[in-house]
């Protein structure tokens, strides 16, 4: 954002001249609107990507026919016709809170996008406090779904945000333990410290260091359970569930959700992008946000291809592996890394 | 009145506002819900203290998990809708006087405070500070915390049998 | 540094903005038929049977109360793994413990069976 400001100032006639508070503001709201873009165009490539994906891991062909060319245009026929949706809120339902749902799950997961170092200087705001700020304010998304649940006034949809919830906090410990193992060698929580830290070499990005590069799975898994995928999509098991949270949202408002769902997907990829694959980095021929992006698209392409390779776990099933496999796993880590950590400094 | 005046009235009309919400709401899900954005106006306040760690914690904790569990501890009341939320007993003099006690060591702990001000001057991330205090002169009541926390786990499992063995 | 803090509030506002914005777009071209059958909550095609506000499964609570611990320790653990490196021994040693009392709580209640999603009921007893 402070690149922003400097670019305005200099390639905009007279912008010095402006209003102080303009100044400021107008870079914000700048940057915030080309996260909104790439919040918009994420889901609209990865949508089609994963009817794409689908498709050919069961030796279909996947939509053909909107656009053209392997029916590019798919997700965008899609986006309209959600937008000609009649909106339908139950009789029963709690209409504020229905309504006040999508907009908190939508704009907790947005927010997170505030800290993601898309460069060495394309990023909105390095905040110092980067890796508990995106676990903070994701914790909206869940009070969001448990808001959508319970306002839909439907089984099935206050029991998938019930599931979703208990699912989401009980990832959340190991998911932030693991981080921890990134956190102690580089001594900050900030976005952009962690990705300096792995400057260099390839061999300098934490994946490639023993005891990150089993963190790295850790918060891997942990991640892929706080978005709801498979093979932890219980909160929207559709045999048992219909859909979930959302089974009563329909049009536009059904939209969101679906778009928070995508926007979270690529968050957490590019979470684990900052934290175990070296961020921006990469070989010169590419400059830094290409890299950063592929390799989050990469991330979320495996995402893609775990869903139509595992089958789904039960809810005992679940608990245990968090609390009983990733939680134990995650301490001896932290432990692990301290270890490492005094190793190589050599104990003060 | 500066740009940053006008957001802190909001979030101070945010937060108490959601927080009278909470107090006169008959509706038990209103409430919890409420608490969302009094929970979230207080980490606005603590940033323009400038306690950043304090801000990102007090969501993490409060938002990710106080509210969560109240969520949880609302389903699991029976005939939620039709709940009288009202109490039969009115003590109109000890809750006068609770209240004006609490307010009275509220106000004289915030008059008595050294506030750093927004804009005074720059401030410092405070996350390393914290840490550092944990280590050194916080040292023993850091480890009584999670002697604390032990307990409480200890405790809210014992709570929780006992309610399922009734 | 409460500039940069500027920024979340203006991306939760303009992810509201954004949201208003498509549903009244949304709301000038969609249809709206009013039919009663429409508003009934959907079940597959069943008119629903009692209400949805069922008594949860108490396990939901008890996760919720382990979790908050566990949160409230990984809040306290962050500063200390900031500063790891500075102090060395002694934060390896202070974290080891801190970390230790918590494994304490951890194994008690996974030994009695607290962290079991279905605990069979003769357990109670």
């Amino acid at each position: 954002m402070e690149y922003l400001r400097e670019v305005l100032t200099q390639q905009v006639a007279g912008y010095d001249q402006l209003p102080e508070v303009l100044q400021i503001f107008l870079p914000m709201l700048l940057a915030c609107l080309l996260c909104l873009g790439l919040v918009a165009l994420v889901p609209l490539v990865a949508i089609w990507g994963e009817r794409k994906v689908s498709a050919h891991m069961q030796d279909r062909l996947g939509p053909m026919r909107v656009g053209g060319w392997h029916g590019w245009a798919q997700t965008i026929a899609d986006g309209v016709k959600l937008l000609l949706k009649e909106d339908i809120i139950p009789a029963q339902a709690d209409r504020l809170l229905f309504k006040l749902a999508p907009l908190v799950v939508f704009a907790g997961g947005f927010a997170a996008f505030v800290v993601l170092p898309f460069g060495e200087r394309f990023i909105v705001s390095d905040l110092n406090i980067g890796v508990l700020y995106i676990a903070a304010i994701s914790s909206l998304g869940v009070v969001g779904i448990i808001m959508a649940g319970w306002a839909s006034n439907n089984k099935y949809a206050l029991f998938g945000g019930m599931r979703a919830a208990a699912q989401i906090v009980s990832y959340e410990i190991p998911t932030v333990l693991a981080i921890l193992t990134v956190v102690i060698p580089v001594g900050s929580l900030s976005m952009q410290e962690i990705v300096r830290a792995q400057s260099g070499s390839v061999f300098n990005w934490f994946i490639f260091q023993p005891v990150t590069f089993l963190a790295f799975w850790v918060v891997y898994l942990g991640t892929l359970a706080e978005v709801n995928r498979t093979p932890f999509d219980i909160p929207e098991a559709e045999s048992e569930l219909v859909a979930g949270y959302h089974t009563e949202y329909s049009g536009m408002r059904f939209a969101f959700f679906f778009l928070a769902e995508y926007a979270n997907m690529f968050l957490v990829s590019a979470l684990a992008t900052t934290l175990f694959l070296g961020g921006w980095h990469g070989p010169g021929f590419l400059p830094g946000p290409v890299w950063f992006i592929l390799k989050a698209v990469a991330l979320v392409f495996v995402q893609m291809w775990l869903r139509w390779t595992l089958p789904r776990l039960r809810v005992d099933q679940l608990m245990h592996v968090s609390w009983k496999v990733l939680l134990p796993i995650s301490f001896l880590l932290v432990l692990a890394a301290g270890t490492l950590a005094l190793m190589q400094e050599g104990a003060p | 009145m500066s740009v940053t005046d006008i957001v802190f009235i909001l979030t101070a009309i945010v937060t108490v506002g959601s927080a009278v919400v909470v107090v006169v709401s008959r509706s038990l899900i209103y409430s919890v819900f409420s608490l969302l954005f009094t929970f979230f106006g207080v980490a606005v306040l603590y940033v323009f203290l400038g306690a950043d760690f304090l801000a990102g914690a007090q969501v993490l904790i409060y938002v990710g998990g106080i509210l969560v569990l109240l969520l949880f501890g609302v389903m699991l009341t029976h005939r939620l809708y039709n709940l009288n939320l009202t109490t039969e007993r009115f003590q109109p003099i000890a809750g006068t006087l609770i209240a004006a006690a609490v307010f009275a060591s509220i106000s004289l702990a915030a008059f008595k405070t050294k506030w750093k001000l927004v804009g005074e001057k720059e401030l410092e991330p405070t996350t390393q500070q914290i840490g550092e205090a944990f280590l050194s002169s916080y040292l023993l009541p850091f480890e009584i915390a999670s002697v604390l926390l032990l307990v409480a786990l200890i405790g809210a499992a014992m709570l929780v049998r006992r309610r399922t063995d009734v | 540094m409460t500039l940069q803090f500027a920024n979340v509030l203006v991306f939760l506002g303009v992810g509201a903005l954004f949201i208003f914005v498509n549903l009244l777009i949304a709301s000038l071209i969609r249809p709206s038929k009013y039919s009663e059958e429409k508003l009934i909550p959907y079940e597959c095609g069943e008119n629903p049977v009692g209400s949805p506000w069922i008594k949860f499964n108490i396990r939901f609570y008890v996760f919720a109360l382990i979790f908050i611990i566990f949160d409230v320790e990984v809040a306290f653990l962050l500063p200390w793994a900031v500063v790891f490196k500075e102090l060395g021994w002694i934060a390896f040693i202070e974290g080891l413990i801190f970390i230790a009392i918590l494994v304490v709580g951890l194994a008690y209640v996974w030994a009695k069976g607290d962290l079991q999603w279905v605990r069979p009921e003769e357990r109670y007893e």
